[in-house]
C-alpha cells in the first residue's frame, strides 16, 4: 500500500475511535454520576441507556440555532469550532499502540511520529481556550464574558506548570517524540521499578494531573462554566449543535489528555515486568498493545468522572493562587531536581 | 429602591464597573430572588437585593379567609418546611383565644416540626453544596428528605404543603407504625449526614470556599435582626425553643450549637449539628408520647366557627430558618382583621449587601445559599 493510503486509514480510524470513546464517555459520565449519587441515570434508550448519546446527538442536531441579537456573528460561530477542533488535532501525534505488521509492511500505530510531537501537543492544547474566550465574547452576554475571562485567568495559571512538568519528562527520556518516550518506558530501573514516567517523575505526574483537570475545564476547575454561579459561563447563549460541539469537545479533550497521561507517565502499551510482544505475532501484538493502552486510558477517563462528582469547585482567585503559589514553584523545583539528578548520574 | 445602583457607587470608577443582574431567573437564585450587583471584575462593589417577585398577597388573603381556611395558605410560606408555618399560625390563634392545647397534640407537633426542621436543613445544606460545585451530597440528603416526606404523606396525605394540625390541636394521631418507620429512618439520616460531612467538612476546597466567606459579627447580626442558624453561627446563643419554650420544648434535653465567625462554614456546621439535635428531640418526644394514654385528647374543645375575641396577639416559634412569628388582630368576626407574618429570612436578607460586599461573585452564591433565603416567605 502507498504511504498516504495508510496515513488516511489511520486518520479516519483514530477519528472514529476517539469520537466513539467520547460518545461512550458522555454515557459513562451520566451513569457514573448516577451510580455515585444513588440514582439510576439514563436507562431508557437501548440496553442500559447506551443509546442515550445518540438520542442527545439527534436532539442537538434538530434544534434550532438561535443567534443572540447583538452577538458578534463571526466570533460566535468560530468559538465552538476553535474549541472542538484542537481536541481532535492533538491526536495526530499521540500514539495509539505500538506497531502492526500487515502484508510485510510495518505500520506504526500513530498518525504521525514527528520529532517535535511534544511541542505540537502543547501548542494545540492551549488553542482550545480561544474557543472559550471568543465564544464568551461573541455572545454579548455578561455571564459569558465572565466565563471567558475566567478561562483566560485559568489558562495563565495552569499552562506554565503543565509545560514545566512536561519539560521534566523530556529531560528524563531525552526526546520530544511521543513514540520515543513511549518506547523508552519498557523494562525496569533500580532492579524492580517499571521504567514508567510516574516512577521517574512522581512529583511531575501529580502536577501534570492537576494541570490537565484545569485544561479540561473539569471540576474542581470548571469555573468558566460554573453553572450555579454564572449560569453556564461561556456557552450560556449557545444552543443546537454549537452547544453540542462545546459539550462534545470537552469529552474529546478528556480522551486526548488521558491518552497523553498514559503515554507519558503510565508506560503506554507496556505491562510491568513482562514483555508480551515476544509471545504474540506481529498482528496480534498490534491489537493487544492498542487494547492495553486504552484500558489504561479508560482508568483515567473514569478518574475524571470520579473526581467531578466528589469535590467542590475552586474560586477564581484560588485557582490563580494555586497555580502561581504552589504549582509553578513545585514544577520549577521538580525541573531543578530532575536536571541535577541527570547531571550527577551522567 | 428603583434607582440605578451604579449611580450610588463611586462616580469616578463608573467606567470600570459592570452591573450584573443576577436573577430573578438564575440557577442559584432559589426561586425568584434578584440581586443587582455592581462588580469590578468579579469583585462585588455593591449588591442590591430586589424582592417581591413571588409576592402573592398572603397577608391580605388572611383577611378574607376564615381562620381555618388560612392554614393551607401558610404552607406556601417556607415551602421547604410547611409544618412549622402551620403550627406557628395555629399557636397565634390559640394564644388569642386562650386555648390550652392537649399535651399529646403538642408532642405530635414537636415530632412533626423537628422532622420538618431536618428536611429543611437537608435541603439547605444540599443546595449549598450544589452551588459550590459539590453535587453528590445533595442526593444523599435529598433521598433522606424524601423519606421524611413519606412520613408526612402517610400522616395526612400531603408531602410538601402539609396543612398540618388544626386550631386547638391536631386532627389525627400518629399512625401505629410510626415507631417502626422512625427506627428505620434514623440511622439513614445519620448516615447521610455522616457521608455529607466526609465529603465536605474537611475537604480543603470546601474549607477554602466557606471559611471566612461573608463573615458577620454578632453585634451586626443582632442589629440587623438575624435569627435562627444564621444568628447562632455568629456566636449568639438564641433559640426560641430554649429561651421562650413552647410546645413542651422545656422538657427536652438538647443542645444549641453556636458558631464563631458567622461565615458560610459556621452556618453549614450549625445546621449539620442541629439535625442531630432534632433527632434527639424526636426520640425524647416520642418517648413521652408513648407514655400518654391511647385515648388522650388530640384537640382542645374549640367552637366550630372560630371567632376569637377582639384583640391582637404576636406569637413566634423557632422555625428552621429562625424566628417565624404571626401577628393576628381580631375584631371578633370569623375572619382576621389583619394578619402580619414575620418571616426570618426577610430580616436576614436585608443585610445582604453588607454580607457580600468585597467578596466575589462565587462568594455571593455561597452566601445566598447558606442564608437559606426562601422566596415564598420572603415575599409572602
Amino acid at each position: 500500500m502507498e504511504g498516504w493510503v495508510i496515513a488516511i486509514i489511520k486518520v479516519v480510524f483514530i477519528w472514529v475511535w476517539v469520537l466513539l470513546i467520547a460518545t461512550v464517555m458522555t454515557w459513562v459520565e451520566r451513569r457514573g454520576a448516577a451510580m455515585m449519587q444513588d440514582r439510576l441515570g439514563p436507562n431508557r434508550a437501548g440496553p442500559f441507556g447506551l443509546f442515550q448519546p445518540l438520542a442527545d446527538g439527534i436532539k442537538l442536531f434538530t434544534k434550532e440555532e438561535v443567534l443572540p441579537k447583538k452577538a458578534h456573528k463571526v466570533l460566535w460561530n468560530l468559538g465552538p469550532l476553535l474549541f472542538a477542533l484542537p481536541a481532535f488535532s492533538a491526536y495526530a501525534v499521540v500514539p495509539f499502540g505500538d506497531k502492526i505488521i500487515l502484508g510485510g509492511k510495518e505500520i506504526i500505530l500513530q498518525v504521525s511520529d514527528v520529532n517535535i510531537g511534544f511541542l505540537y501537543v502543547l501548542a494545540i492544547g492551549s488553542l482550545a481556550v480561544y474557543g472559550i474566550v471568543l465564544g464568551g465574547w461573541g455572545s454579548n452576554n455578561k455571564f459569558s464574558i465572565l466565563g471567558g475571562l475566567r478561562s483566560t485567568a485559568q489558562l495563565i495559571s495552569y499552562e506554565v506548570p503543565l509545560g514545566l512538568a512536561l519539560l521534566a519528562v523530556v529531560f528524563v527520556y531525552g526526546s520530544f517524540s511521543l513514540r520515543d518516550i513511549a518506547l523508552a518506558q519498557q523494562g525496569t530501573f533500580l532492579g524492580f521499578l517499571p521504567n514508567w514516567g510516574v516512577f521517574k517523575q512522581p512529583l511531575g505526574f501529580i502536577l501534570y494531573m492537576v494541570a490537565i483537570y484545569a485544561e479540561a475545564n473539569r471540576v474542581p476547575f470548571d469555573l468558566p462554566e460554573a453553572e450555579s454561579e454564572i449560569v453556564a459561563g461561556y456557552h450560556t447563549e449557545y444552543g443546537s449543535m454549537e452547544l453540542g460541539l462545546y459539550l462534545f469537545g470537552e469529552y474529546v479533550n478528556l480522551v486526548t489528555l488521558s491518552t497523553l497521561v498514559v503515554v507519558l507517565y503510565f508506560g503506554a502499551w507496556h505491562i510491568p515486568y513482562i514483555d508480551i510482544s515476544k509471545f504474540l505475532g506481529p498482528v496480534s501484538w498490534g491489537i493487544v498493545s492498542f487494547l492495553i493502552l486504552y484500558l489504561k486510558v479508560a482508568f483515567f477517563l473514569w478518574l475524571f468522572v470520579w473526581v467531578r462528582w466528589t469535590i467542590p469547585r475552586f474560586r477564581y482567585d484560588q485557582v490563580m493562587g494555586l497555580g502561581w503559589k504552589a504549582l509553578i514553584p513545585l514544577a520549577l523545583f521538580n525541573l531543578f531536581i530532575t536536571a541535577l539528578f541527570i547531571q550527577l548520574s551522567a | 429602591m428603583n434607582q440605578d445602583p451604579v449611580s450610588q457607587v463611586d462616580q469616578e470608577r463608573l467606567g470600570e464597573l459592570v452591573t450584573i443582574n443576577i436573577g430573578p431567573s438564575h440557577p442559584a437564585m432559589h426561586g425568584t430572588l434578584r440581586v443587582i450587583t455592581v462588580t469590578d471584575g468579579e469583585t462585588i462593589v455593591k449588591a442590591e437585593p430586589e424582592i417581591g417577585y413571588l409576592h402573592r398577597g398572603v397577608e391580605k388573603l388572611g383577611e378574607n379567609l376564615t381562620y381555618h381556611q388560612f392554614i393551607p395558605i401558610t404552607d406556601r410560606l417556607n415551602y421547604c418546611s410547611a409544618i412549622p408555618n402551620n403550627v406557628s399560625y395555629e399557636m397565634a390563634v390559640e394564644k388569642l383565644m386562650g386555648i390550652e392545647v392537649p399535651e399529646k397534640a403538642q408532642l405530635i407537633r414537636v415530632i412533626m416540626m423537628e422532622l420538618a426542621r431536618i428536611a429543611d436543613h437537608e435541603v439547605c445544606v444540599g443546595i449549598l453544596g450544589v452551588d459550590l460545585g459539590a453535587f453528590t451530597p445533595f442526593f444523599y440528603l435529598i433521598i433522606q428528605r424524601e423519606e421524611i416526606y413519606e412520613i408526612f404523606e402517610w400522616y395526612n396525605g400531603a408531602r410538601l404543603t402539609n396543612t398540618f394540625g388544626r386550631i386547638g390541636g391536631v386532627d389525627a394521631d400518629l399512625p401505629d407504625d410510626f415507631e417502626e418507620r422512625w427506627r428505620e429512618l434514623k440511622p439513614n439520616l445519620r448516615k447521610a449526614n455522616e457521608e455529607t460531612e466526609k465529603l465536605l467538612t474537611h475537604n480543603r476546597i470546601w474549607m477554602d470556599r466557606t471559611i471566612g466567606v461573608s463573615a458577620f459579627s454578632p453585634e451586626d447580626a443582632l442589629n440587623w435582626g438575624f435569627t435562627g442558624p444564621c444568628l447562632r453561627a455568629c456566636g449568639v446563643k438564641r433559640d426560641l425553643r430554649k429561651d421562650e419554650p413552647y410546645c413542651m420544648y422545656d422538657q427536652f434535653d438538647f443542645n444549641i450549637p453556636v458558631g464563631e465567625h458567622g461565615d458560610v462554614f459556621d452556618r453549614y456546621k450549625v445546621r449539620m449539628i442541629e439535625m442531630e439535635e432534632s433527632i434527639k428531640i424526636i426520640d425524647q418526644a416520642y418517648k413521652l408520647y408513648k407514655e400518654m394514654p391511647a385515648d388522650a385528647p388530640l384537640k382542645a374543645r374549640v367552637p366550630k366557627v372560630i371567632k376569637p375575641p377582639a384583640g391582637e396577639v404576636y406569637s413566634a416559634l423557632e422555625s428552621p430558618n429562625g424566628e417565624l412569628g404571626f401577628f393576628v388582630r381580631s375584631d371578633g368576626s370569623d375572619k382576621a382583621y389583619r394578619i402580619r407574618i414575620r418571616p426570618p429570612c426577610y430580616m436576614i436578607y436585608q443585610a445582604f449587601n453588607d454580607l457580600v460586599k468585597g467578596g466575589m461573585v462565587a462568594d455571593l452564591i455561597a452566601c445566598i445559599s447558606s442564608l437559606n433565603v426562601v422566596a415564598g416567605e420572603l415575599d409572602r
